[in-house]
């Protein structure tokens, strides 16, 4: 769509009416140097690097904040324009020190690259060059401000961006200097992107500080496997072992930016813990084996759960961040053997509604156009924490005029302006949830208890009107009324036309869900002849035989010490794992050592339902193995049928010639019943307290969790999170003060930690983050809790 | 006629001996090595070494400018931050088999810090003392330090 026409170099080129000329000179591939423009941020044209000249214009203009008009002749190669590049060259190159061969971002560096097309040399500047202080901002950001040109990329990108002002420009002239001001770590969750961003090395990552140059990086596309968003990521690798992530483009996904967890999760890559050779257990000690007799002794306890006990005492659970090729081999192992126990969802425990959800649970909308929605309600989801990219679509869509609603358990922080909020604990969620859907249909039948006050009619108009998205996010998957919440949100969506867009833990649910890695679903949706148990009835029902893919107890799934009992109480426990565990270590019978996702290749499907091949990038480590493969090696063993596959687009060809031939499967439809509500007739007094169990965004997973400068990040962005936060109120209604000892019970299970008084979190509830080893005793993320105090010993 | 009487006479042999003759009588060229040696460049590349600044500081900053520029690959090195937050390198190898003594890297360094010496009668007993650590290349850093100082000095003009 181009309006009018202009004149680069002499070529004739279409441009849209207001658009800058670097921008179309970017289109037609003509190269005009820059540092301080950046096609996602505003224009600040304060380095001056891209001037060029222009007909008719006595002085050179800068290319990235001169509007085209009709006519115009631009010249990018011109003496005039080479002579102003070279000069702001020089100009740039007075304050810069000359210490390239120890920068890091030496050899890939835009003020060298830049300095040797465009720039003289030499320099006429003989006096002192000056120097700025350093400023410690956090544990991912290494700073060296003597080398800063000023661009204010990295000012921008936070305030534009992430969302977040956390840098600034103190100063001005040769005094300007960008720093934090208040000198504190930074918080944001995509900080890592201004690494990315800053041109010189005045900005680097301090993890890979020093360790690699760039001349000796191989770099290779992949997928980040840690959310649903399907971030594409760049992979460097030195001889087969990966060095850093970069951020890889892919403007209908995550444009140019990734959350730092993408970025910095490649440390726990190299982690110790890292399982080198298959394990198994001998006379009750775990010993080192081969491949050969690890594979022939899982096969053989397997073949005998089924023969001794049958196949209904065989149980498998997936990491929700497994590859889709995983999944499909895991429940075709297991549906074979006759079980249809298989689960992925290890956080949830409420499945009562597990036919009516769509057969793939992806969007019906592409992300990109979530920023095109007047309205977004988010229900039960802190967005910024569980899904950072998803939170850099919605801010984009609030630049736009989007309005933001959030109905929470807990008062989340965010980055961007929440218009309308409803904060509840847990056990009055549904109750504030459906008073929205009460404004919104004020006859269903259902809601007859319900009463819609005028918070919920303002926020039931913003739902009538222009395009609605409808978030539903970790907290509400995790909820114990989890199905409720979704035939609510159904409730609200049926009316208000909105798309509802679910955002589950894990990286690959979605790709779960369509391999059939579900109790009641097999491939493609299609229902299960025989529906299995789901994680929480297969753990509850103590099987004699359990298949773990990718699974650490503690960590990754809601009842941790239920989990523990089970595995202890079971004969046969085979764990396929990346990573050494001290909960398999003392129940597994064979641990078979699987590769991450840098070192096989895969398939994640992200929440939108686009598919994404990768492949392997680096070299395995010791004797682990691609998972699909084990798999395919045990389905040979037990003699099953069809395991004969030679790469995993074989596996990937099946389980799609699968999802065809199920055709689409329609849902049951989503039908809103009565329900009991808890209803408090004065909130104020507590009469039940129940906890908020939120997963922090560096615990997600095995990976992230061994990820040293994440841990350290996670500690400095979410405080300690080995306490039981509580609000004032609640303390004071319990009579506990900040940091005294508190005995905190859930269904007999009691961990010991101190409280921490905090604002956000509402009255008669209690936030005890999920996924980490100190609270994995209590069993339910979420759900009733006792407090009672620690009598100190005198 | 002639060429009979020469063959007989062995004209050519004498003619041959008067060579030694001369040359017998002439001021002697051999040299007594290794007791005696021959003059050398300043810029003569043998055997490597890694310098020290005067106050016992190791030059090198891990920059890797010597191993990208080595056409035999024969330099490896690792770099991390040291504790007090400067880079250097935590392993620095250069292996003299592969090395073709072309002098780049001593070209690449940015502080002086990787140069070849004049040094080149050296040998090895045992496998593997090809690979020079940054022990030994310090060690004859340290032990050459005077004449490698000096000889840059005397080329400072033309590099």
């Amino acid at each position: 769509m181009s309006d009018i026409e202009i004149e680069i170099d002499g070529q004739r080129l279409p441009a849209k009416l207001n658009s800058m000329v670097i921008q179309v000179a970017d289109d037609a591939g003509i190269y005009i140097p820059r540092f301080c423009y950046h096609k996602h941020l505003s224009v600040a044209a304060n380095c001056r690097m891209c001037l060029v000249e222009m007909e008719k214009s006595p002085k050179a203009v800068p290319a990235c904040a001169t509007p085209v008009m009709p006519g115009m002749k631009i010249f990018t190669r011109s003496p005039k324009a080479l002579a102003a590049q070279k000069a702001v060259m020089e100009f740039l190159l007075i304050n810069h020190p000359l210490d390239c061969p120890i920068c890091d971002q030496g050899g890939e560096c835009e003020l060298q690259d830049i300095s040797m097309g465009y720039g003289s040399g030499d320099s006429h500047f003989s006096e002192k060059k000056r120097a700025v202080h350093d400023q410690d901002i956090g544990p991912l950001i290494e700073t060296e401000m003597t080398r800063c040109i000023q661009c204010t990329r990295c000012v921008r990108f936070g305030a534009e961006v992430a969302g977040l002002r956390e840098l600034g420009g103190l100063g001005r002239g040769e005094h300007l200097e960008i720093g934090t001001l208040i000198g504190t770590a930074l918080q944001s969750e995509v900080s890592g992107n201004i690494i990315d961003l800053c041109p010189v090395g005045a900005l680097t990552s301090k993890p890979f500080r020093f360790s690699a140059r760039a001349w000796e990086l191989t770099q290779a596309p992949s997928i980040s496997p840690h959310d649903g968003w399907g971030t594409h990521i760049n992979v460097h690798t030195r001889q087969g072992e990966v060095m850093r992530v970069v951020s890889r483009e892919n403007v209908s996904i995550n444009e140019t930016w990734i959350a730092d967890r993408d970025r910095y999760s490649y440390e726990g890559l190299h982690h110790a813990d890292r399982l080198t050779k298959p394990l198994i257990r001998v006379k009750g000690m775990l010993q080192e084996t081969d491949w050969h007799t690890a594979l022939e002794m899982a096969a053989n306890q397997l073949g005998a759960v089924v023969s001794t006990y049958g196949a209904d005492d065989l149980g498998a659970l997936a990491s929700p961040s497994a590859t889709t090729e995983e999944y499909y081999l895991l429940q075709k192992m297991m549906r074979q053997l006759g079980s249809d126990h298989i689960d992925h969802r290890l956080r949830q425990i409420d499945f009562a509604d597990q036919d009516h959800v769509a057969a793939s649970g992806a969007w019906s909308i592409p992300i990109a156009e979530l920023e095109a929605s007047d309205t977004i309600l988010l229900v039960g989801s802190s967005i910024e924490k569980e899904q950072p990219l998803a939170a850099i679509r919605l801010r984009k869509a609030i630049k736009k005029g989007a309005t933001v609603m959030a109905v929470n358990m807990m008062d989340y922080d965010f980055h961007f302006k929440v218009t309308h909020k409803k904060i509840a604990a847990p056990h009055y969620f549904l109750e504030t949830l459906a008073g929205i859907a009460k404004a919104l249909v004020p006859n269903h039948i259902a809601l007859s208890d319900i009463s819609a006050t005028q918070l919920d009619q303002l926020m039931a108009e913003k739902c009538r009107v222009g395009r609605v998205a409808i978030i539903v996010g970790a907290s509400a998957f995790h909820h114990p009324e989890a199905s409720l919440i979704r035939a609510l949100v159904q409730c609200i969506a049926s009316v208000a036309t909105a798309s509802i867009c679910y955002l589950p833990e894990g990286g690959n649910t979605v790709g779960a869900t369509l391999a059939g890695c579900l109790p009641h679903r097999t491939v493609g949706g299609k229902a299960a002849s025989t529906p299995g148990q789901s994680v929480r009835a297969m753990l509850d029902a103590s099987k004699k035989g359990y298949v773990l893919l990718n699974v650490e107890p503690e960590g990754d799934v809601a009842g941790a010490a239920l989990m523990t009992d089970a595995l202890a109480a079971a004969d046969s426990v085979i764990a396929l794992s990346v990573f050494r565990n001290p909960v398999l270590e003392q129940y597994a019978d064979v641990i078979l050592p699987v590769t991450p996702f840098t070192e096989m290749s895969g398939t994640f499907v992200n929440v939108a339902g686009t598919w994404q091949t990768f492949q392997g990038v680096a070299h395995t480590l010791g004797e682990a193995r691609p998972g699909w493969k084990v798999l395919r090696v045990l389905g040979n063993l037990l003699d099953l049928e069809g395991f004969d596959y030679t790469s995993s687009e074989d596996v990937l060809n099946e389980l799609k010639q699968g999802i065809d031939e199920a055709g689409p499967v329609a849902p049951l439809p989503f039908v809103l019943q009565r329900y009991s509500l808890n209803k408090a007739s004065d909130k104020s007094t507590i009469t039940t307290l129940s906890r908020i169990g939120d997963v922090p965004l560096y615990s997600i997973d095995g990976l992230v969790r061994r990820a040293a400068s994440l841990q350290a990040a996670q500690s400095v962005m979410e405080g300690d999170l080995i306490a039981a936060r509580m609000h004032p109120d609640t303390a004071d209604a319990l009579s506990l003060l900040d940091g005294q000892r508190v005995r905190v019970t859930q269904k007999n299970q009691t961990v010991v930690l101190p409280v921490l008084l905090e604002t956000r979190v509402p009255v008669s509830a209690v936030f005890v983050a999920g996924g980490m080893m100190k609270t994995s005793a209590l069993a339910d993320l979420f759900g009733a809790i006792e407090i009672t105090p620690v009598e100190e010993m005198r | 006629m002639q060429r009979f009487i020469k063959k007989i006479l062995l004209w050519e042999l004498i003619v041959g001996l008067m060579v030694t003759l001369r040359y017998f009588f002439k001021p002697k060229v051999t040299l007594n090595y290794p007791e005696e040696k021959t003059p050398m460049s300043p810029r003569f590349r043998g055997i490597h070494a890694q310098r020290r600044y005067p106050n016992g500081e190791e030059r090198c900053i891990a920059c890797k400018l010597c191993e990208a520029a080595c056409p035999a690959l024969a330099i490896t090195i690792e770099a991390e931050p040291r504790l007090d937050g400067s880079r250097r390198t935590t392993l620095y190898e250069i292996d003299l088999f592969k090395c073709v003594y072309c002098g780049l890297c001593e070209e690449a360094c940015p502080v002086d810090a990787i140069v070849l010496t004049r040094n080149h009668d050296y040998h090895f007993e045992n496998r593997g003392e090809n690979i020079l650590t940054k022990e030994k290349l310090l060690a004859i850093g340290d032990k050459y330090e005077a004449e490698i100082a000096a000889d840059r000095a005397a080329d400072k003009d033309y590099r």
